[in-house]
């Protein structure tokens, strides 16, 4: 048999992570390692059920998530808000753009010290710095989006003699939303990511990322992996939400020729 | 404004580590996108004002940030600990410059960073060329490769930090794992979207295996490929900054930690704009090397 027959499609994925699973647990019980630091998959679990039954894993959980979801509703605001400006006026774009790419440069964890000084490590040097991570990718991805409406369009809209207020809400906004759309979805990776980067740079308080850092420090590997999975886990969910979001908003664009 | 690289959507572009999927729907939208988008450029070009006064537009803003900072510290409305003056600043930054301790720590950041990045794309190409061509392997490892790339750098980093300690490897895993992910995902990604008139055009002629490699399936997918290349390094960037910022005794992202406990604001600062300048030379770099790397793409239009 060859191997391409040897298992069924759709169970080949989980080949791997058996694998995996099995050589650790082999590792466990065989003792081919005697550092502390090679815990039983079973521990992992234990602490895992544990944190939950606990709650602490969602307390840390709730604020972390808490912050991230403040922090980016305040940059994408904004984003949004300076993103439209720079699109629908080149002026602005000429006044504002190259200081603004300039900014961009700085990669985005540099601003948590400065931050730090200015806004103390609390919550709000936190959203400060979120907000900021989700500002940067939705103010590019909505200029882009608004500065590529097909010019056609807009001619349409005079034809039509469309107010400003109806070209933008008709026209300018549908047309750019693929792009504003990925904008938010970036900037809500973004901020997830700048949360767990905050965590540990601005220890203070609570949070899914303290929760690791004092797992490390303690070397209590089974709460770093059970961490690393949690972490894992809300990245997917976040972003699994915005796809929905994202496909339910856009839907129109798939239908909208086939109307008629 | 230019076509900024390390967060637009390109298609088949994969953001950061857990991905957006570029789905083929969006290519297409994309390329009329970018075709209306060209011949609006153009129309532009010939209409609006010469390139000298967009120039001179692009800098009242700064300078009136600059002239506001200058104030603001001259009559101490901020304490100096806070913001410390533009010329504490330039003064630090010279100073660093001269002794040659920017350099030191400037080396070795770039040093990691591109050690990193080397190996995050062998590994990041290796693996989407692989995933691209082989059904069977994309079955076997495609569903872990996206498990892994869900948790982003900074959740490995603290058990990368247990497991290998906080030495050079540390660095370099999480470097290389920042660049991997968006090279194999769009390398995959673009290996997968090659249109399949093209291989039915290598068909017609005969084209044997390497041939249709070499002249039909790499060629075409090379604009998805490089623009994972630059999300990969600007990913390694960043993670060559956080990682500094965490666990490090040299570097840029030290020398900014350094000074935020010293509570040197004008050492913080200085390193700040070095950060953005590397930034910025890398990511010019690498828009260079596309403009010679595709460039035949564009005789197209």
């Amino acid at each position: 048999m060859s191997a391409a027959t040897l298992v069924p499609r759709s169970l080949r994925g989980f080949v791997f992570p058996l694998v995996l699973l099995a050589l650790w647990w082999a590792a466990v019980r065989f003792g081919w390692s005697s550092s502390p630091l090679l815990v039983a998959p079973g521990q992992v679990w234990q602490t895992g059920v544990e944190q939950v039954i606990s709650g602490k894993v969602f307390a840390a959980l709730g604020a972390s998530l808490w912050r991230d979801l403040f922090g980016f509703a305040i940059g994408a605001s904004a984003g949004l808000g300076v993103g439209a400006l720079l699109g629908a006026s080149r002026l602005a774009e000429k006044l504002v753009g190259p200081s603004f790419h300039t900014l961009k440069q700085i990669s985005l964890f540099a601003w948590i010290p400065l931050l730090s000084v200015w806004f103390g490590l609390g919550d709000s040097a936190k959203v400060a710095f979120l907000s900021l991570a989700a500002f940067f990718p939705v103010v590019l991805n909505t200029f882009e989006g608004i500065r590529s409406v097909p010019a056609d369009l807009l001619e349409v809209a005079r034809v039509l003699k469309f107010s400003r207020t109806q070209a933008w809400v008709k026209l300018i906004l549908p047309a750019a939303s693929p792009s504003i759309f990925a904008g938010i979805h970036l900037g809500l990776i973004y901020a997830w990511l700048a949360t767990l980067g905050a965590e540990y740079l601005l220890v203070s308080g609570q949070g899914i990322g303290n929760l690791m850092i004092e797992g490390r420090e303690h070397f209590w590997m089974d709460m770093v992996l059970f961490g690393v999975f949690v972490v894992g886990l809300v990245g997917f969910t976040l972003n699994w939400i915005a796809s929905r979001i994202e496909a339910h908003s856009l839907a129109w664009r798939s239908r909208s020729v086939a109307q008629f | 404004m230019e076509r900024s690289l390390p967060l637009r959507l390109d298609g088949v572009a994969s953001p950061l580590d857990v991905g957006i999927d570029g789905g083929d729907s969006n290519q297409r939208d994309t390329v009329l996108a970018r075709q209306s988008r060209a011949a609006w450029r153009r129309r532009v070009a010939e209409q609006t004002w010469p390139p000298l006064r967009d120039w001179l537009l692009a800098w009242p803003l700064p300078l009136a940030v600059l002239a506001l900072w200058a104030l603001a510290s001259h009559f101490e409305w901020i304490a100096p600990q806070v913001l410390p003056s533009p010329e504490a600043v330039a003064l630090t930054f010279k100073e660093a410059l001269v002794s040659g301790e920017l350099w030191a720590n400037l080396q070795i950041s770039l040093l990691r960073v591109l050690g990193g990045f080397a190996v995050g794309l062998v590994g990041g190409l290796a693996l989407g060329v692989v995933m691209g061509l082989s059904p069977t392997v994309k079955d076997y490892v495609y569903p872990i490769f996206k498990a892994f790339a869900q948790v982003p750098v900074l959740g490995w980093l603290p058990l990368l930090m247990l497991l290998v300690g906080i030495d050079e490897a540390l660095k370099i895993i999480l470097i290389s794992k920042a660049a991997l992910v968006p090279i194999a995902l769009n390398t995959y990604k673009g290996i997968q979207s090659v249109p399949t008139r093209f291989i039915e055009v290598g068909k017609v002629l005969k084209f044997t295996r390497w041939q249709m490699l070499g002249k039909v399936v790499f060629p075409a997918a090379l604009a998805p490929i490089w623009n994972g290349i630059r999300y990969g390094f600007t990913h390694a960037w960043l993670a060559l900054v956080v990682v500094e910022l965490l666990a490090s005794s040299e570097g840029l992202g030290f020398m900014i930690v350094y000074g935020r406990q010293l509570f040197q604001l004008d050492v913080v600062l200085a390193a700040v704009v070095v950060v953005g300048a590397v930034g910025y030379v890398l990511d010019k770099g690498l828009a260079a090397i596309e403009t010679r790397l595709l460039g035949w793409r564009k005789q197209a239009f």
